[in-house]
């Protein structure tokens, strides 16, 4: 029978099958951070157990880490001690890599996987992050688990699973220049919701992501869970072959052969059917802005933040009315008159080489505007960084009045001492805009990062088609 | 895990959809390496005026009295009444540990975000997916009557009101109901199986051995 992609990376992990359906998966990439394991670890020990297969482990310390003053160490107590958990547990149990705090790859554990080869096509990928679905790029099942999970994948190297159903995100046509996967994601969310993709894994294909590089598909599959899914997913390619070919982790000579040959396989079967589809049209796309405090609260950027008077549902009209308090926004405000006090350009969602480089594009020889408070530059990991300054990326950057930092997840979630003052609103490429995700009564705009760039120079929204051509 | 008993317990109405697991437990309170005491910062940035921080004692926090569960009629409610899209977000498990620390057992709403719905069935805390409408209801109920109190029946899969007046069925995954209904611990299961994943592991390893190299 034809199969979809996600069918056949959930056979090929299928363990056993209770008598309700429920499976019990194999899993072969086991990402760990310092938030969401110290507890697992703890209970693993606990119960007297060891982990199954410490070589499916990839280590990083990211969400708690300092971006500058690397030098003083993590001088928060608390931080600290989460970090100093991670290295002991890590050192007592050992693992494939482990990426410490100051080490020269260290960085945001969805962009390290990756980078290292060690995320590979038809893995089943775990991480206790939800954004763990940025890996479907690679033609992975890959998702975000809690911590009870990272304890049951320590302790088994499976998970009990149900079977989700198949969505098909079909983007055809071709994308306009400055137009990103980010603006594709942030499309799709207002489209269907943040629920919209509740119960399914997304399989992304079509003309238009197949024109995606590896980075953008990352991007777009990183936003899967702000659709409510899981996962997301994409077909392996030449591009997808090409990214991992002589990466730190990937298959060398003869085993690399069988790999790209079975690689090649992961793609959804002609005919195979899915219980959902939705167009979208590259063609029509054009970059967008978050307006409120739920990914879905999206319009393009030559939009206006909605009315609510003109929403019949109550409870969606309430939704609008509280996010517009929170946000400090008039209805029906044109997205370009919206002035900014910060700007961050990081996050597992948009951190990579190809963002940076598409920023400091934007930015090069022109200047951060007045109104700008801060405006930072947050590489992915401490490759994304050398790339970057190996480019000169950085000094456009810094020359523009950017702040240049050291990597890890910063303003994204704020648990470092990066973040938005109270009422201080942000032009962000991460992908959380929730009331007091970057920082207590802080109010941020999910954009792309030439979305980012284009308002850091202008210091309100400003479609950056007009800004990069002239 | 604790069984999870009948439940009779006190509702508390959260009128507001999509709430995220950033709102459940904020990400400052992240920070500590243990499973509990995350209840007193439970929907912090909205029980408190202040911005809190981890190890500061809430007694003298400015609270907000206009927030639900401050309000004296719902101290001690065990049900949380939610609309659409409860728990979205991140996959902290702190979300449903901050919930069953402050004292709820389950969460009432037309949909949950999935990996919060994982979580909390792993720590007995019983998310029920109840039709719209039926949602509608028991929160003009909720706010309508003082001290309205539910009753959660996982045996029958059933929510009713004391007087059975009103009933609504629930669907859950009977694997899930029985570690519930039981209090077992999801490893143990697992490990029944270990010659099953071993003989998986093995075939893996084989045809794709650069999986393991
Ligand atoms: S960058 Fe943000 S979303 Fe990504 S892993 Fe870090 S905190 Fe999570």
């Amino acid at each position: 029978m034809a199969r979809t992609l996600y069918d056949k990376l959930w056979d090929s992990h299928l363990v056993r099958t209770e008598s309700d359906g429920t499976g019990l998966i194999y899993i072969d990439r086991h990402l760990v951070h310092e938030v969401t394991s110290p507890q697992a670890f703890e209970g693993l020990k606990l119960a007297g157990r060891k982990p199954w297969r410490v070589d499916s482990i990839v280590a990083t310390a990211d969400h708690n880490t300092p971006t500058t003053d690397w030098d003083k160490g993590i001088e928060d107590p608390i931080s600290k001690l989460q970090v100093d958990t991670l290295d002991a547990n890590i050192r007592e149990h050992g693992a494939k890599a482990y990426f410490p705090f100051l080490d020269q790859r260290q960085g945001i554990v969805h962009v390290i996987g990756p980078e290292q080869g060690a995320t590979l096509p038809g893995m089943t990928v775990v991480c206790g992050d939800s954004h763990t679905s940025t890996h479907g790029a690679f033609a992975c099942l890959a998702h975000g688990i809690g911590t009870s999970e990272v304890e049951h994948v320590l302790a088994t190297q499976c998970l009990v699973q149900k079977k989700m159903k198949n969505m098909l995100v079909r983007v055809s046509g071709t994308l306009a220049p400055w137009v990103s996967g980010k603006d594709i994601a942030l499309a799709l969310i207002g489209k269907i919701g943040t629920a919209g993709g509740t119960g399914y894994a997304i399989e992304f294909a079509g003309s238009a992501i197949s024109q995606l590089s590896m980075e953008g598909r990352m991007t777009l599959c990183n936003m899967a869970i702000e659709a409510g899914a899981r996962a997301g997913m994409i077909a392996v390619d030449d591009k997808t072959v090409d990214y991992l070919h002589g990466l730190n982790f990937s298959p060398k000579g003869e085993l690399w052969s069988a790999a790209e040959k079975y690689w090649r396989t992961l793609r959804t079967d002609d005919g195979a059917s899915f219980d959902l589809t939705i167009d979208l049209d590259a063609d029509q796309l054009i970059p967008q802005v978050s307006w409120g405090t739920s990914p879905e609260m999206v319009v393009p950027v030559d939009g206006r933040v909605p009315d609510p008077e003109k929403e019949k549902d109550e409870v969606k009209r309430e939704g609008i009315e509280r996010s517009l308090v929170y946000m400090g926004l008039q209805p029906n405000t044109q997205i370009a008159d919206i002035k900014i006090d910060k700007v961050f350009i990081g996050s597992c969602t948009n951190s990579r080489i190809e963002d940076l480089r598409i920023a400091a594009h934007v930015v090069r020889g022109k200047h951060v505007a007045n109104n700008v408070k801060l405006a930072m530059v947050v590489p992915g990991s401490g490759l994304v960084k050398a790339q970057a300054e190996k480019e000169g990326l950085d000094k456009i950057f810094v020359e523009s009045g950017f702040e240049w930092r050291q990597p890890g997840c910063s303003m994204c979630l704020a648990m470092n001492n990066d973040r938005l003052e109270p009422g201080e609103r942000c032009a962000s490429t991460s992908n959380r805009n929730f009331e007091g995700r970057q920082g207590a009564g802080g109010r941020t705009h999910l954009v792309s990062p030439a979305m980012a760039a284009a308002a850091a120079i202008e210091g309100h929204f400003v479609d950056v088609r007009r800004l990069a051509t002239n | 895990m604790e069984k999870f008993l009948k439940l009779e317990g006190l509702v508390a109405p959260l009128d507001r959809a999509n709430v995220d697991t950033d709102a459940i437990i904020p990400k400052q309170f992240l920070k500590s390496i243990k499973r509990s005491g995350f209840g007193v910062n439970l929907f912090d940035a909205w029980r408190f005026k202040d911005v809190g921080e981890p190890g500061v004692d809430v007694s003298k926090r400015t609270v907000n009295p206009d927030f639900v569960l401050n309000q004296s009629r719902y101290q001690g409610a065990q049900i949380l009444l939610a609309r659409k899209n409860f728990g979205c977000g991140s996959s902290r498990e702190h979300a449903p540990w901050a919930l069953s620390d402050f004292g709820f057992k389950a969460v009432i709403a037309p949909s949950f975000g999935e990996i919060f719905f994982n979580n909390s069935l792993k720590n007995g805390l019983l998310p029920i997916v109840l039709r719209e409408s039926e949602v509608e209801q028991l929160f003009s109920d909720v706010n309508a009557f003082d001290g309205f109190k539910l009753i959660v029946n996982l045996e029958e899969q059933v929510v009713s009101t004391v007087d059975l007046a009103k009933a609504f069925a629930f669907d859950i995954d009977p694997f899930r109901k029985h570690c519930l209904l039981n209090g077992l611990d999801d490893i143990g299961l697992t490990l029944q199986h270990v010659d099953q994943i071993k003989q998986f592991e093995e075939r893996h390893r084989a045809s794709q051995p650069w999986l393991f190299s």
